[in-house]
């Protein structure tokens, strides 16, 4: 039986976390064009994004695909575990 | 087009394989106010809104799907490995002889997904007020399936969706008081 | 204190036959009181959002069963 290592949890976490601040960030900035402090803040977080994605995909394979990540050999987009089953 | 990402909104985790539970959920997934009616509505609302609030129909929509898939995991995990005497035990048998263990787009009293659950009015303060109406019917919907779970890890998930849904109102009030603004309006003197 | 929830007491007939509820509750979250949100609202830091289910303090209103509320209610 596969078993996930304690760090898929927690990097899977850091990036729910930075993902739902972006989330948070782009509802406020859809009904608050002008608000620059959070455009600087969202941009940040951007950052801050493409960085634990990158960290995550090299320990345990692409987020996404339809090319939005890079690919390894073999292809091993669609191994499991898929969210729900984690 | 959309993107699919391999990753949950938000961690979740149930305690215990409960189908009694999963049966009660069934409600935020296929329900009238539930995830997919909520996403469908919003989706299908954007085409004849005013362009500043698109955006808005179209990312809270996105994030519904991110909801539904989280509303089928525990309904997955509650469910997963049950065996028919559960199911039927939960009040699930007459589930069991359609679908197995499948998912299906119903309400917890089993009637199907209907696409009369959702409006289009083509009128954007109708619409906005729609939705603004089905996400406090939602956020109450979450409040009495924490009320009837005595999981703590599902109702920690729960609790996550239900303040989405106070957001997710928030943004539509929003919505409304920027189409009140005067943008782009004809005057006619 | 003050507090989004709200009550009230309905009239109790001597012929209702279940156990009467005395008070009856109901949420008034906060996004009805605070209208248009203005900028800089505080923020919970990534984590704690994440487990609030929101980035601004002002918009965080949790719902706790009875069980949960007994064992205090779980804050980020």
């Amino acid at each position: 039986m596969k078993q996930l290592p304690a760090e898929y949890y927690q990097l899977m976490e850091q990036l729910q976390a930075v993902d739902f601040v972006l989330v948070e960030l782009t509802l406020y900035l859809d009904t608050h064009h002008n608000d620059l402090e959070a455009i600087h803040q969202f941009n940040h977080y951007v950052k801050e994004k493409k960085r634990i994605k990158k960290l995550f995909e090299s320990q345990f394979g692409p987020l996404q695909q339809f090319g939005n990540s890079y690919s390894g050999y073999p292809w091993s987009w669609d191994d499991t575990p898929w969210p729900w089953q984690v | 087009m959309w993107i699919y990402e391999k990753k949950l909104q938000y961690p979740v985790r149930v305690s215990t394989c409960n189908p009694t539970l999963a049966k009660y959920l069934i409600e935020q997934y296929g329900g009238a106010d539930g995830e997919l009616a909520a996403a469908l509505r919003y989706l299908n609302q954007r085409y004849t809104i005013p362009d500043k609030v698109i955006g808005l129909l179209t990312d809270i929509g996105t994030e519904e799907f991110a909801h539904l898939e989280m509303i089928a995991t525990m309904v997955y995990k509650l469910t997963k490995d049950a065996t028919p005497e559960q199911l039927k035990a939960a009040g699930l048998g007459e589930h069991y002889a359609n679908h197995d263990g499948a998912l299906f787009y119903q309400n917890a009293a089993g009637s199907p997904w209907t696409a009369t659950y959702i409006q289009a009015k083509g009128d954007p303060i109708a619409d906005l007020y729609e939705d603004i109406a089905a996400e406090e019917k939602a956020r109450a919907t979450y409040q009495w399936l924490i009320d009837l779970s005595d999981d703590p890890d599902l109702n920690d998930s729960l609790r996550f969706l239900r303040e989405r849904e106070i957001i997710h109102a928030q943004r539509f009030r929003e919505a409304v008081e920027i189409l009140k603004e005067e943008w782009d309006t004809k005057k006619v003197f | 204190m003050y507090t989004h929830l709200k009550f009230y007491h309905p009239f109790v007939s001597s012929f209702d036959p279940c156990k009467p509820i005395l008070e009856k509750k109901y949420s008034t979250p906060p996004h009805l009181y605070i209208g248009f949100q203005p900028p800089n609202l505080p923020q919970f830091s990534p984590f704690e959002a994440l487990k609030a289910g929101t980035l601004w303090k002002d918009f965080y209103d949790p719902w706790f069963n009875t069980y949960e509320k007994q064992m205090g209610g779980v804050l980020p």
